[in-house]
């Protein structure tokens, strides 16, 4: 039969050598092998005094950004959450009031705005759907691990970024 | 003997079973250490500084076990079996010489328990009593696996065994002797038997290998096939003892590898150094007792890089084969054991003809 292609190659049954077949040189070769890796730097990390350096575009726990003013980006526009392919995100929108400008920085806001972590896929549509800049994925945060399910369910109190650290970011 | 001697021989055996134990322990924290070094992991590390308490922690686990005694197994012979291993693997340290004769006092003290003439039969005798250990733990289970494992233990013992004696009869026609002490004081300074008997030290530590169940030759635990071997129904500390007993084993092991062939407590300008210090601090005495302490250091190093060999082989090789480990033994072994007892023999009788 004609070869399809001209890679392939004849096998050859050939004796061995009687260095090959008195085994100790090969031995010695594969003791060389294993003493040049008990040298070698180890690839552990200390997990719990070392984490390892997470990659700059790694989707972790949400968070709903602030302004410059310290008042909240999102305006319960419900983009994410049509964007969102596992239907994570759920949120009832409200009026802002007379008074609460420094709140929320638009007439609208979101009064609840629930992820649901278990069913969250990371995959980052919500971010590139907010037309406000307000939903991120952090790139050093995981969802912990919880006993109960309704746990999994993060609302405003633990989705909202702190005030102080509006300031650095 | 002297009420003073008696003493003395009773202290010096309880330190040498100390050492023993502490050092069998103590390999498996540098087993668990190698194996991950060459695995590029870090290994214990958590117990004590850089892990060194994981040996205690590793008996406490043990020792808090389930005592677990099959309902079908013969119970005394249960028992007995991992007591017989451990029993048979602390007795061989005794013939060992670690170290040459100290002075104290005027009185001459030797670094060896047991002086007898016939050293090198009492290691093998004991040695090859070992695998009762096994064999009864393996019957006295009533499984079949542990049987299997039993059996290959035996079997295998009883062929290395052979090739083994075989490469020693070499040594022994060399030195003319079969007390341990007059084989290490004949090495002295670098005349080691290693470089007479290179073809015989291979035999022997391939041999030695397969003696103390070790891989490329634990076919008897192999838990691949036979899920753990003779000690399948073995749980606490039982199952400990059982361990226990092949680190001290390969101490021994070690240790009369380092005592035949490499010059146990010999080292190079040994006889030059003496006679030096002697020299310069004017005291025989105390130079010799210098270099006696030296020698017992050289002893314990030469150990610890067998035991690193071994360790390091393990991390190495894969398991034979049990035909192929069968073929080894009886057909390449045992020849070439009585080629180098023919040899030994041809190289004596030129040099008594010629010289």
């Amino acid at each position: 039969m004609e070869p399809l292609s001209n890679r392939s190659k004849k096998v050859q049954k050939r004796e061995m050598t009687f260095a090959e077949r008195a085994y100790l040189p090969a031995i010695a070769q594969g003791l060389g092998i294993t003493l040049k890796h008990f040298f070698k730097k180890k690839a552990t990390i200390n997990y719990p005094e070392q984490t390892r350096e997470r990659s700059d575009i790694w989707r972790g726990l949400h968070v709903l950004k602030r302004d410059e003013n310290g008042a909240e980006r999102c305006t319960a526009c419900g983009l994410c959450a049509v964007a969102c392919p596992a239907e994570a995100i759920t949120m009832i929108a409200g009026e802002r009031k007379a008074g609460e400008e420094h709140l929320y920085r638009e007439e609208k806001y979101a009064v609840t705005y629930e992820v649901n972590m278990l069913r969250c896929i990371f995959c980052g549509l919500c971010e590139e759907a907010c037309p406000k800049a307000a939903i991120f994925l952090q790139d050093d945060k995981i969802a912990p691990a919880r006993y109960e399910r309704d746990e999994f369910i993060y609302g405003k109190d633990r989705l909202v970024e702190p005030l102080k650290t509006t300031e650095t970011k | 003997m002297e009420s003073v001697d008696l003493i003395y021989k009773a202290i010096y055996i309880l330190v040498i079973f100390g050492i023993t134990l502490l050092i069998a322990t103590y390999s498996t924290y540098f087993e668990r250490k190698i194996a991950a070094f060459i695995q590029d992991r870090v290994g214990p590390n958590r117990a004590g500084p850089f892990g060194l308490l994981q040996p205690l922690a590793d008996a406490g686990k043990l020792f808090f076990k389930e005592e677990f005694i099959p309902a079908k197994a013969n119970k005394a012979l249960f028992i007995l079996g991992p007591g017989i291993a451990m029993l048979v693997a602390t007795m061989s340290s005794a013939v060992i010489p670690f170290g040459d004769m100290l002075i104290v006092g005027g009185r001459e003290i030797w670094l060896q328990a047991i002086e007898v003439n016939i050293g090198v039969l009492y290691v093998f005798g004991i040695v090859s009593l070992g695998v009762y250990g096994l064999m009864i733990g393996g019957w006295a289970s009533n499984n079949k696996f542990s049987l299997l494992g039993a059996i290959r233990a035996a079997s295998q013992n009883i062929s290395y065994e052979l090739a083994m004696g075989l490469s020693l009869i070499a040594i022994l026609m060399m030195t003319g002797s079969l007390s341990l002490r007059e084989i290490a004081e004949q090495q002295q300074g670098f005349n080691w038997n290693i470089w007479y008997q290179p073809l015989g030290f291979i035999i022997f530590l391939v041999c030695a290998f397969a003696e103390t169940n070790r891989t490329p030759f634990d076919l008897p635990e192999s838990e691949a096939e036979l899920i753990g071997g003779y000690h399948t129904e073995y749980g606490s500390m039982k199952l400990g003892m059982y361990l226990f007993a092949e680190y001290i084993n390969i101490f021994v092991a070690s240790a009369v590898m380092a005592t035949l062939y490499f010059g146990a407590y010999n080292f190079p300008f040994m006889v030059e150094l003496e006679a030096w210090l002697a020299n310069a601090l004017d005291n025989a005495v105390t130079a010799n007792n210098i270099v006696t302490l030296l020698g017992v250091g050289v002893m314990f190093a030469k150990i610890f890089l067998f035991i690193f060999f071994f360790m390091w082989v393990r991390w190495t090789l894969p398991r034979f084969r049990y035909d192929q480990l069968m073929k080894l033994g009886w057909q390449i072994l045992i020849p070439l054991a009585i080629l180098n007892v023919v040899l030994t023999g041809g190289a004596i009788l030129l040099k008594d003809t010629l010289f």
